[in-house]
């Protein structure tokens, strides 16, 4: 697979390894954030964490969008899919994602109508093949998926379509790594900033995080070599004691981001005054919700929805998780009210959470995977 | 949020402009080039989908930027590794 | 990390090992917590049924443990193979049972009937048995369309040919419209073990070999893709095929073979996953060395699949003595439907229990059992 293929080589992945290590500095540790879930896929995907020397580690950021959302939202969309005719519409993401009353499995058990779809334009064409039904689609993501959903509402008004609506959950990624900057116990060297959402809004709105945090900033691919690589000009920053936000990812973000998907981003969609963030509080400016002047294809508008705010169980930590602060066998539940299969909090319910990981595989030290599969 | 493949452009639809088939590895699916409109995409391009979307057009020459840099770190590790090999042998 | 440290660290950890749990940090105590209740009886603790529990990951098994290995138990049940083998006046028979409930029903590569019969004979033949005869059981959607079940009919026919096989016994259910979509199909087979091998996932031992018959994923793609709703098109086909022949040829050739599966749902990952628990092995793969069509591997991107965990119908797991690793490749190779054939990885002794993968990237990642199917994802 072109442009793929060329960025999972193991002997460049060699090569940036030798040169990550030559630019450490004897003693000192370092700890780079990525924000991105996707980065973190690849990160345990590929087994990347075994080409870094003991002192360079890498922090699991909050840049999940799936991950912080938090339950009482997910118990609205539960409850919007209840009501009758409806058909709700998501991503295969949320499908396990457990609210206050079970997930969208567990809904579809008790007769709801909640499919998956790959495109909102999916869930678009089951609007229109089931005009007697009312349609919602779960939108879900950072400002990397926002302006599908938003090309999407356009296009449902452009066909006139009226059982068409979105259940709006977008959120904004500066406000998380700003929550991140804030937060008094976290210390990082650099960040390894988000790829296919500075497509969207481009490089500059990182700028406060290098010149007002100090902290470097490499808007990195998602195939090993372009995260290694990105670790590799954090780590030139840092010896050269630069504080810039630099592109690895120059094949695919423009600088000046998508003027376009901004623009229809703009069209559809406004920040709401403040959200809720799964283990990260209230936040203002930080998610969007419908115009006025798209009110009818919003669902939140459409139906009546609790909108309880369902607290997450007192004893869920995983906001300290997400923050690198705890490791998952110091949070109180781990392991016994909350376990992969009965997860309280996203550390466990996503297989790549923090917790979930350790729960599995804890016990298995790095060192003895390495040497039964390398050796 | 993140997951965006690199396709290549096979067709553009001629009564729906605003979208191309786009082949992955031999897989197709009709990909809404709307977000784009600022470029002129012609079959052969390659474009990142994301959620039935192109989000960028690849940038073919940064790519290869790309990959020059780092065989240019792969070449200057192999001739490092060379010299440590011969080193080693110069002091037994 | 230097040896200093590192020796150190064992010193300490060999220490508080002796010492007994009062002296485990607290990290050990949460661990040493959660192996306690690992060992502790299954539970299934959802008051319904979901789909996770069709997966045939953990969800599956845990059903599997808590509810009918608790109400059935005996021995022959117990080995949780594929089929069970016992001895009947004289005879070893094999003997399975596997319901269909594929939808669509029909799609590139096959349809449910052809599912139904191999599957079945696949189920029998990888204990090393001579598949023999089979029932098959319908459960009909009032208002399914007669020629839609002639065509399927015809299907398992043709498989029954190919497969060696007889049906020879059935039965025909009718219920209401809404359910059983469309066509539900039981089939049970037996057959017979003449060769005096003792197949089974507890018999793998380190230094043994693990081969794939060929490229995996083409299934569970092709009904995946078929279902419409993604809107992608390829040329992917089911490779739903009977294998007993492929079998015969590799026992007849090696001496060594441990253990035969072939994957279905759950893919190669949860069948090497069952094998490292049940023999307490490490299994680790060289994920270069497995086999994948290109449109498969596609697929897998844009939706953010792992193939290991796609079902395959025409795929089988040999588990062999290492040092028969190339003329069990060799024999099958020799068999059309054994032209992938790949050694993809080999066992250990530690760490037990795990599948690791060497990724093509040169890093390592183990690959758990599901909880439940594998979902596309976006994120």
């Amino acid at each position: 697979m072109r442009f793929v293929d060329e960025f999972r080589d193991a002997d460049k992945a060699q090569a940036l390894a030798a040169q990550i290590v030559a630019l450490c500095e004897p003693g000192r540790q370092y700890k780079f954030m990525e924000v991105c879930g996707g980065h973190t896929h690849t990160i345990y995907k590929h087994g990347l964490e075994d080409y870094l020397p003991d002192n360079v580690t890498l922090v699991h950021g909050p840049g999940c969008p799936v991950c912080v959302i938090p339950m009482g939202r997910v118990d609205d969309a539960i409850d919007i899919a209840e009501q009758p005719d409806v058909i709700m519409t998501s991503f295969g993401d949320m499908m396990r994602v457990p609210g206050g009353r079970g997930s969208f499995f567990d809904s579809n058990a008790k007769g709801a109508d909640i499919r998956m779809v790959y495109s909102p334009l999916d869930a678009l064409k089951v609007a229109r093949q089931n005009p007697d039904k009312r349609v919602v689609f779960m939108a879900i993501g950072f400002e990397t998926t926002a302006p599908s959903t938003a090309m999407t509402v356009l296009r449902a008004a452009a066909e006139g379509l009226e059982n068409f609506s979105i259940f709006c959950n977008h959120v904004t990624i500066i406000p998380a790594i700003k929550a991140i900057l804030d937060s008094p116990d976290l210390r990082l060297d650099g960040f390894i900033g988000p790829g296919h959402v500075s497509t969207v809004i481009g490089c500059r709105p990182y700028d406060f995080i290098s010149r007002q945090h100090d902290k470097p900033l490499v808007c990195a691919g998602f195939e090993p070599l372009d995260i290694l690589q990105s670790v590799y000009m954090l780590m030139r920053q840092l010896d050269e004691g630069r504080s810039e936000v630099e592109n690895q990812y120059t094949r695919v973000v423009p600088w000046d981001g998508n003027r376009k998907a901004l623009g229809v981003i703009g069209e559809v969609m406004e920040l709401r005054p403040y959200f809720e963030w799964r283990g990260l509080g209230f936040i203002s400016h930080s998610a969007l919700r419908m115009r006025e002047k798209y009110a009818r294809f919003d669902a939140e508008r459409i139906f009546e929805i609790p909108g309880v705010r369902v607290a997450d169980p007192k004893a869920c930590q995983c906001g300290e998780v997400l923050k690198g602060v705890l490791k998952p066998w110091e949070c109180k539940v781990f392991g016994t009210a909350c376990t992969p299969e009965t997860p309280i909090g996203t550390c466990m319910v996503s297989s790549e959470g923090a917790c979930a990981a350790y729960y599995n595989f804890g016990r298995f030290s790095r060192e003895r995977v390495r040497e039964a599969t390398l050796t | 949020m993140c997951l965006g493949i690199p396709g290549e452009v096979v067709e553009i639809l001629t009564d729906r402009p605003d979208l191309a088939k786009v082949d992955v590895s031999g897989v197709r699916r009709a990909i809404n080039i709307g977000l784009l409109e600022d470029e002129e995409i012609v079959p052969g391009d390659w474009i990142l989908i994301h959620v039935g979307f192109a989000l960028s057009k690849i940038d073919e020459q940064e790519a290869k930027a790309a990959m020059d840099f780092l065989e240019g770190i792969g070449v200057a590790y192999e001739e490092e590794l060379a010299a440590l090999r011969e080193s080693m042998i110069d002091t037994e | 990390m230097s040896t200093e440290q590192r020796s150190a660290d064992w010193a300490e950890e060999a220490v508080l090992r002796h010492a007994g749990e009062a002296h485990l940090t607290r990290e050990e105590q949460v661990l040493e917590r959660i192996a306690r209740a690992r060992r502790r009886k299954a539970k299934v603790s959802e008051e319904r049924i979901t789909s996770a529990h069709g997966a045939g990951g953990k969800a599956t098994h845990t059903l599997i443990d808590a509810i009918f290995l608790e109400a059935f138990r005996n021995p022959l049940l117990e080995s949780l193979e594929d089929q069970a083998v016992f001895t009947a006046g004289g005879a070893r028979l094999a003997f399975t049972t596997d319901s269909y409930v594929v939808s669509p029903l029909f799609f590139p590569g096959g349809d449910i009937g052809e599912l139904a019969v191999n599957g079945t004979v696949n189920d029998l033949a990888v204990s090393g048995a001579r598949p023999l005869y089979l029932s098959a059981g319908f459960i009909l959607e009032e208002g399914f369309g007669v020629a839609d079940l002639e065509r399927i009919v015809a299907s398992m026919a043709a498989a029954a040919d190919a497969g060696g096989v007889q049906i020879v016994t059935g039965d025909t259910k009718v219920v209401q419209r809404g359910k059983a979509d469309g066509c539900y199909i039981n089939t049970a087979g037996v057959g017979l073990l003449e060769r005096p091998v003792s197949l089974g996932a507890a018999n793998v031992a380190p230094g043994d070999a693990v081969i794939v018959s060929g490229p995996i994923g083409d299934h569970g793609i092709t009904i995946l893709l078929a279902r419409g709703e993604l809107e992608i098109e390829s040329d992917i086909e089911s490779d739903t095929a009977p294998l007993h022949e492929l079998i015969a040829g590799l026992l007849d050739a090696v001496s060594g073979v441990r253990c035969l599966r072939d994957a279905t749902r759950g893919g190669v990952a949860t069948i090497l996953n069952e094998i490292a628990r049940a023999s307490e092995v490490a299994v680790v793969v060289d994920e270069a060395a497995v086999p994948m069509r290109p449109e498969v591997r596609g697929a897998c991107e844009i939706l953010g699949l792992d193939p290991l965990y796609v079902a395959c119908e025409g795929r089988l797991v040999a588990v062999v003595d290492g040092g028969q690793a190339d003329a069990a490749v060799a024999a099958l190779r020799a068999h059309p439907l054994g032209a992938g054939a790949s050694v993809i990885g080999r066992v250990k002794d530690d760490p037990p229990t795990l599948v690791l993968l060497k990724t093509e990237f040169g890093g390592t990642r183990i690959v758990d059992m599901l909880i439940g199917d594998p979902l596309p994802r976006i994120c």
